[in-house]
């Protein structure tokens, strides 16, 4: 299954989602150095996301984020790409900084349409950006 | 996006690499965003320690930094926000040497930029206010927030690659709150509390925040009787980003927007309606609940001099059996001093520090450090973000703080 983004940036990528209905922010949510969500109310609390597909909800916190992506590329702890409902500007202005892959915007709650674990193709280089989901069992991969 | 001649002149890089570099980065945002053309902004506000920035960052300002004069100033007036250290205080607050050297770096390549190393979040209170109108690019969501707010200003969170790009340019891309469309209310929150201690202004903010939910949405608060202070209003709004995500709101008949609800609700337009109590405060409050906490902090934002001269009056005369950290900005320090706040506060055993902020100087480096895992603050921007730093906190009024800080950090029930 396919659903389209109403924005993206970045490289086509394909990795295993990490989802949750819940936000993302590097600053508040993440333990850069350990890779892994370390705020205790997260609902991917202590879950590594570097290499993974995030899915969330909204975009949040402050605008740490601008910088953050730029240096936890750096040191090679980054998730694959980022997939959220909705974005903020720090997302998309770290997302550039960084080049980064990020979709955002889609006709239904995209938590809910993607399974966790699931193989999922993210390309934003065309016209109409788009995750699909290759396999649903991550095993198949 | 539709580009002037100008901002054409700008890529082909008639102003240098760093203009060119930072026009191309406002085109891919704006574009992202839907912008369709750029709007002239006046001030820049730069996010940039070195806890954000790591050494790829401060790297990559440092290449910027090294190209000739001419073709890397900024051609605004562009101020920093708080830096990750307060050097007079480093080595009492365990930070390492490494980090020390991190923030020199990333200093000497922004002065090189041209910037102001204003080092706080609190520019809205003590460097130049925007006014009703001024389209600005600020960093800080706290500022942001305020300054759209409370100012009438028109700003995005700008984080602090785009925030240099628009000191650099003159400009950002116009989208979101730059629009006389985004700045309608999309929620209407009744107050049915009236906040009195700061914290309570920060418990509201966080409510209303969560109720808000992400950055595109603008609350419009009703039922607030008392015209609240700048401080107040700064603790609301910061907590209000801090969980939102949110970047505008609107308190009818008190911010320069709403002198009525009608002025800002979209026309013909239902938007959704909820309520805050005082139940939802407490409940809010009690979530952030400990016994004793290693650490009393008050910052995010900086403390104003107001600010200061309460905390000196709560602890004269008393001594501070657990660290009370007191963070200002290197605007108010020189005041706080010549008013005799610093010394009364350092007497009783707490530490002024000026130009950082502490969630954003290695907190968790710091936890490790000194041992601290619980922390107290009337900060409900700090309880919502230093939990990812590993810190069990405590959200208490100001006074409730000071007592935790001189009971050994027990807090009383």
């Amino acid at each position: 299954m396919m659903f389209f983004a109403s924005a993206g940036m970045g490289r086509r990528v394909e990795g295993r989602a990490l989802v949750a209905k819940d936000g993302f922010s590097a600053r508040y949510d993440l333990d850069r150095g350990r890779g892994v969500f370390s705020r205790p109310e997260h609902k991917l609390a202590g879950e590594s996301f570097v290499g993974r597909v995030l899915v969330l909800d909204a975009a949040k916190g402050g605008v740490a984020t601008a910088w953050m992506l730029h240096e936890m590329k750096a040191r090679g702890m980054i998730p694959a790409a980022l997939v959220l409902n909705a974005v903020n500007p720090i997302m998309v202005q770290g997302a550039a900084l960084a080049d980064f892959t990020m979709i955002s915007g889609f006709d239904r709650d995209i938590t809910q349409a993607i399974p966790n674990g699931a193989l999922v193709e993210v390309d934003p280089t065309g016209e109409r950006p788009f995750i699909r989901i290759v396999a649903r069992d991550a095993q198949h991969m | 996006m539709k580009l002037t001649d100008e901002e054409e002149a700008l890529r082909a890089g008639a102003r240098g690499a760093a203009a060119r570099w930072a026009i191309e980065h406002q085109i891919k945002v704006g574009e992202y965003l839907g912008a369709g053309d750029f709007v002239a902004v006046s001030q820049a506000h730069i996010m940039a320690d070195t806890e954000s920035l790591g050494a790829a960052g401060v790297e990559w300002l440092e290449r910027l930094a090294g190209l000739p004069g001419a073709e890397r100033s900024v051609r605004i007036p562009t101020i920093t926000d708080p830096r990750g250290t307060d050097f007079a205080a480093a080595q009492r607050l365990g930070q390492q040497p490494w980090m020390l050297d991190l923030e020199r770096r990333a200093i000497a390549a922004l002065e090189a930029l041209g910037v102001l190393m204003t080092n706080t979040c609190i520019n809205y209170q003590t460097i130049m206010p925007p006014v009703r109108g001024e389209h600005v690019a600020y960093g800080d969501t706290g500022v942001v927030v305020y300054s759209n707010s409370v100012c009438g200003a028109r700003s995005n969170f700008e984080g602090g690659p785009s925030a240099l790009s628009a000191g650099l340019t003159g400009r950002t891309p116009r989208y979101g709150y730059h629009l006389d469309e985004r700045r309608r209310a999309t929620l209407v929150v009744e107050a049915r509390f009236a906040p009195r201690e700061l914290d309570e202004w920060g418990a509201l903010g966080g409510i209303v925040g969560k109720l808000a939910g992400d950055y595109w949405q603008v609350p419009a608060v009703v039922g607030i009787e008392r015209v609240p202070t700048s401080d107040e209003l700064k603790h609301f709004g910061a907590a209000l980003a801090s969980y939102g995500s949110v970047a505008l709101f609107h308190l009818a008949g008190i911010t320069p927007e709403a002198q009525r609800l009608d002025d800002v609700l979209p026309p013909g337009q239902a938007v959704r309606s909820h309520e805050v109590g005082e139940a939802d405060i407490r409940a809010f409050r009690q979530s952030y609940a400990l016994d004793a906490v290693d650490v009393v902090v008050f910052s995010a934002p900086q403390l104003s001099l107001i600010e200061m001269a309460q905390v000196a009056g709560l602890v004269d005369g008393r001594r501070a059996t657990v660290p009370l950290l007191v963070v200002t900005s290197p605007q108010v320090k020189p005041d706080a001093d010549r008013l005799g706040l610093t010394a009364r506060i350092e007497a009783a055993g707490g530490s002024v520090l000026s130009g950082m902020c502490f969630y954003q100087s290695y907190a968790r480096e710091m936890a490790e450090a000194n041992g601290w895992q619980r922390l107290a603050t009337n900060s409900a921007k700090l309880v919502n973000i230093i939990g990812g730093y590993g810190y069990r906190p405590a959200l208490l009024s100001m006074p409730a703080c000071i007592d935790a800080a001189c009971s050994g950090g027990r807090i009383a029930r």
